[in-house]
């Protein structure tokens, strides 16, 4: 199903899913610092972060349930497997964006697999945030000339909030880096680890592809150079090492996971999956 | 007749304040982007101010509890994500109120690099003036605000960030 190439406006739906996923996951990841943060400036900092993500995802997920309710319902059954989304369609009722965040099972998600990788420590959620904000940053910036205008309308409104996650990532790359002997060898340790998880945003799959020929997509090639030397510089300030390994792990954005998605779906979907239609 | 009732109803929205930061109203925001009225519905478009502001959808509410106990049966109210809020669009009034509730207003810098680092605006202390203030985060109690510290009277204050 994943790599079947589709029609239009099914590929323009899936892909708003995979930004929509790549904000709803690292912002639910995010929030797990909630409560946990080592000084009550950056617990804020981080639980800002994963709203400006949360808010993001909705506007999206809104985007795309539009657009499945608009699809034929033949075709709304292929799309998604989950038991709960199917008794939904089978019924003829419209979705909306908790369906699509709730639930979706596993296999339905397209975000990136760095998007998923744990907290750990805070250089480790640090780096993760850095690789990503630099994508994120430059990645909004070219979808606000996406032909989609919703798509384009998120992109202007979101880019503001991403150049705030991505000052705060830089910096504290910097200071990690450029800090104490124990700061800079656990933040280049972090970043070794979770180099291996870049190459993956940079892979064009065939929602990418088709997208990008619909012109509602970005053309992910051209922003990696970018990318590339925002982090260059950036590192260099940090006095960190780029790291060399080439091999990169790839699969979220075509559906396939690490452990750890399921771990965080139990834990985000728990309520609607026991109660469902739950509403506070 | 309908132009009256325009007047009429950005009155009232007048009063719609915004939960966070009561003394603003939702005008001096300038999240109202548009009010239209076709026989008995009234349309309130409404632009959020950073997209996972949980204010969005209580203000949407006060909005429409503020035109149904006016007589409006039908009030819809619309999001418009684009062009992208800013804190250009906040009234000088409503930058005059928040420097009286002790927020720091938003002031446009023409110096603004978005990819730059460590670069500390300065803000001027809201309660004794000095511009030998500090920022201590980015990010505040709301989005939309971030933290500083006057060095001055030493008294911390929050800034409305200029968006």
């Amino acid at each position: 199903m994943t790599n079947q190439p589709v029609n239009q406006s099914t590929n323009r739906l899936l892909y708003t899913l995979q930004i929509a996923d790549n904000a709803l996951i690292l912002g639910h990841r995010i929030s797990e610092w909630c409560g946990h943060g080592p000084i009550l400036e950056q617990d804020i900092a981080l639980t800002n972060t994963a709203l400006d993500h949360l808010g993001q995802a909705r506007s999206l997920y809104q985007h795309a349930a539009d657009m499945f309710n608009a699809l034929p319902a033949d075709e709304q059954k292929t799309l998604f497997s989950s038991t709960a989304l199917q008794n939904k369609i089978t019924k003829g009722e419209n979705i909306d964006e908790d369906d699509l965040a709730y639930l979706r099972d596993g296999w339905d998600f397209r975000n990136a697999l760095l998007a998923e990788q744990p907290n750990k420590d805070w250089a480790y959620t640090v780096v993760r945030s850095f690789l990503y904000d630099t994508f994120n940053f430059y990645f909004y910036a070219a979808l606000q000339n996406s032909k989609d205008v919703v798509l384009a309308a998120v992109a202007e409104k979101s880019l503001k909030e991403v150049t705030y996650h991505l000052r705060w990532s830089s910096e504290w790359m910097i200071r990690l880096g450029d800090g104490t002997d124990e700061s800079k060898a656990r933040v280049q340790e972090a970043l070794d680890s979770y180099w291996a998880y870049t190459g993956e945003l940079f892979e064009t799959t065939v929602v990418d592809k088709t997208a990008l020929a619909d012109g509602i997509g970005v053309d992910i090639a051209a922003i990696k150079t970018q990318w590339q030397q925002r982090v260059n510089t950036v590192l260099e300030e940090a006095t960190l090492t780029l790291p060399t390994n080439t091999w990169m792990h790839s699969g979220g954005k075509e559906c396939r996971h690490s452990e750890h998605l399921g771990y965080i779906l139990a834990e985000m979907q728990f309520m609607q999956r026991a109660y469902p239609d739950m509403e506070w | 007749m309908t132009t009256d009732i325009k007047a009429q109803i950005y009155q009232w929205l007048q009063q719609v304040t915004d939960p966070e930061v009561p003394v603003l109203t939702i005008l001096d925001l300038g999240i109202v982007r548009d009010v239209r009225i076709a026989d008995d519905e009234v349309t309130i478009v409404i632009t959020p101010t950073y997209s996972g502001c949980p204010a969005m959808d209580v203000i949407g509410i006060n909005i429409r509890m503020a035109l149904l106990s006016r007589g409006f049966k039908r009030v819809h109210i619309e999001q418009q994500l684009s062009p992208a809020w800013t804190t250009d669009w906040m009234s000088e009034d409503g930058k005059r109120k928040l420097k009286e509730y002790g927020i720091a207003p938003p002031v446009r810098k023409t110096s603004d690099n978005p990819l730059g680092l460590f670069e500390d605006d300065n803000i001027p202390c809201p309660r004794c003036h000095s511009e030998h203030t500090e920022l201590v985060s980015r990010f505040g109690p709301t989005s939309c605000k971030s933290l500083y510290k006057c060095l001055d009277c030493k008294e911390p204050f929050e800034h409305f960030k200029c968006h």
